[in-house]
């Protein structure tokens, strides 16, 4: 802890760094012309679960690689745990564990031999190694495949291998990028059942970033990320509440009458899409009622919907996720292209 | 281990193996660094182990050359070995042979973990990045001896003694030699990132240094550019001292001495053993160096 207290400025630093599990002020990122993180700030409370949402290519597995220290900073700074990533890069690493998108197993080796293999290098005490995995291999169901090969190993087995080693030396803050993909739905579901029994049973911090938006959900607060920036930073409901409206779908006999009905009782804008005429209203569930009352034009069926995630994305970007992903795309080899080289 | 002990390592009321078996990762220390080394060094024995055909296929080009060409063209060679079997002469280069193919194989499971992944595993973790590439170093020399054990093993099939004392001595030789092809390789697979460039750089050094090293001819008279590329070659100077321990060990005339095993000079001065070997060790810590400068400078 002494690392931290070298002066005033610096003592109030650590101060409000050790409030927060991590802390980023104006963390930017650029290789060569291209700038993939363009001075973000936020701060991720102790315990909290927190989540990167955006599409591929927005700047949040660059993020997540300058936090965990594999990646310079371009300027700005963070703090995790309490630890500058700059200045106290082993410190930090002391305190994170980390699971990447790409497996980093060695599949030669047993689950306990890379579990093993993690403890020696992070020089988890000889007492505690085993009681520690059999915790953790117990807790992602697979203390029974210990003695196996992890080439045998499934994906969804390999990552959760990865995470309970991840796990291995207790760390404070657990980074997953992307901990789901390329995963099929049902591991998908479990991964998110042993991330929140780990939140439950251990005092510790996730962070995680996703482009799936209906994981997004299992995050306490959500940063929306695009283009390199954060657009938006709250919790889910928050972040659907900001929307403003209800999406009310509904089929009519005659859609044009209905739209020039709706326009003209209620003063809104509806519009026809894939053959039905959508249109959004703060209180849905409200309207309905009026709806039917005053439309005067024959309603066959009704639908209301709360806004998604989708939705939020949608209108915090502009786009929608995937448009946003193949448009990112290029960007992303742009941006691959200039990591490599200056690799 | 007495460090570890005193220091607080659990927190308070975290023992017992439920609900958390909470650890605390202790700051950088010599002995982390240790372990660190210990547990690569472990990992390279561990996947030899398990690699049993790796085995089998690297001791092929050291039989080829020992009983293949050694038999076949000892027919040729008869007038020039001075009644000494060819197959005894081009021995102490084919476990020279059997060495380097080991040590560069080891060296290139490092491409292979970063194309796999798993050199990000240790990369990230908080252990100076010189502990790691001793580890590798340490566990692809180990293994590269093992192999050269084997084939020390058919020394009796050639005419060489089993001596204690010669077995004793080519061991050391080939610990150092399979140190420094490790920490070549090493050096080497720290700036190549695809596991065919490796192969292919590997190729393109690893044959001329195993021709021009005198494996399969002996270093006096050569043309000069012959003999200039000889003394360049760092296997040279592992082959000559070898080559000098066996015939130290056998029974042949003065004249068959002074054909097969001239030693290797500069400039007319003998090189001493102890110097060649001082050689090859020199040359394995600048590789070393190299490659601990090249995987610090990484993030």
């Amino acid at each position: 802890m002494n690392e931290q207290a070298t002066g005033g400025g610096a003592v109030a630093l650590a101060t409000s760094a050790a409030a927060a599990s991590i802390s980023v002020h104006g963390l930017t990122k650029r290789y060569g012309e291209v700038e993939a993180v363009r001075g973000i700030d936020f701060e991720v409370a102790p315990g909290e679960i927190f989540g990167f949402l955006g599409p591929n290519g927005a700047g949040k597995s660059t993020t997540i690689s300058m936090l965990c220290t594999l990646v310079k900073p371009s300027s700005g700074s963070a703090t995790v745990a309490g630890f500058d990533v700059n200045r106290q890069r082993d410190a930090v690493r002391r305190n994170i564990g980390l699971v990447f998108q790409d497996t980093t197993l060695d599949t030669y080796l047993t689950a306990e031999q890379n579990m093993r293999l993690h403890a020696e290098l992070y020089g988890v005490e000889r007492d505690l190694v085993e009681p520690r995995m059999r915790q953790v291999l117990e807790m992602v169901g697979l203390w029974d495949r210990r003695h196996s090969a992890v080439a045998t190993f499934s994906g969804g087995m390999k990552r959760r291998l990865e995470i309970a080693r991840g796990l291995m030396h207790s760390p404070r803050v657990l980074f997953l990028d992307e901990p789901t993909v390329g995963l099929d739905p049902q591991t998908r579901s479990s991964i998110w059942t042993y991330i929140q029994e780990l939140k439950a049973a251990e005092d510790i911090t996730i962070f995680l970033t996703t482009h799936y938006m209906d994981e997004a959900e299992y995050c306490q607060r959500i940063a929306i990320m695009d283009k390199g920036v954060i657009v938006v930073l709250d919790t889910p409901d928050a972040l659907k509440a900001s929307v403003g409206h209800d999406r009310v779908t509904l089929e009519t006999d005659d859609d044009n009458a209905a739209i020039a009905a709706i326009a003209e009782h209620f003063q809104i804008t509806a519009q026809v899409s894939q053959g039905a005429v959508i249109f959004g209203v703060a209180s849905g569930e409200h309207f309905v009622p009026r709806l039917f009352a005053e439309l005067g034009v024959p309603i066959r069926s009704v639908s209301v919907a709360r806004p998604s995630l989708d939705d939020v994305f949608m209108s915090y970007t502009g786009t929608t996720i995937r448009d946003a992903e193949a448009s990112a795309s290029e960007q992303r080899r742009a941006a691959t292209a200039a990591f490599r080289r200056s690799r | 281990m007495a460090a570890s002990t005193s220091t607080e390592t659990v927190r308070p009321g975290a023992r017992g193996p439920l609900p958390v078996a909470a650890v605390h990762v202790p700051a950088s220390s010599l002995r982390g660094d240790l372990r660190a080394i210990k547990i690569v060094w472990k990992r390279e024995l561990i996947r030899f182990s398990k690699d049993k055909l790796r085995m089998i296929t690297s001791l092929v080009q050291p039989f080829l050359f020992l009983f293949v060409l050694g038999t076949g063209l000892s027919r040729l060679a008869s007038a020039g070995t001075h009644g000494v079997d060819l197959r005894t002469f081009v021995y102490p280069g084919v476990l020279c042979m059997a060495v380097l193919f080991t040590a560069m194989f080891s060296a290139a499971s490092l491409v292979w973990d970063r194309e796999f992944g798993f050199l990000r595993e240790m990369m990230v973790a908080p252990v100076r990045r010189s502990s790691l590439v001793l580890g590798k170093c340490f566990g692809g020399a180990t293994v590269a001896c093992f192999q050269g054990i084997i084939v020390l093993c058919l020394a009796g099939l050639v005419g060489v003694p089993y001596a204690p004392v010669l077995i004793l001595e080519i061991f050391v030789l080939q610990l150092i030699l399979a140190f420094t092809i490790t920490a070549f390789g090493v050096m080497v697979a720290a700036r190549i990132k695809q596991i065919q460039s490796f192969m292919a750089v590997t190729q393109m050094v690893m044959m001329p240094m195993y021709f021009l090293s005198g494996a399969i001819f002996p270093v006096s008279g050569l043309p000069q550019w012959l003999t200039i590329l000889n003394r360049l070659d760092p296997m040279t100077y592992a082959v000559d001292p070898m080559r000098r321990l066996v015939f130290n060990h056998l029974r042949i005339s003065a004249a068959a001495r002074r054909a097969l095993d001239p030693g290797v000079t500069w400039w007319g001065w003998h090189v001493p053993t102890l110097l060649e070997a001082g050689v090859v060790a020199a040359i394995g810590m600048v590789c070393l160096g190299v490659a601990i400068v090249e995987f610090s400078g990484r993030e």
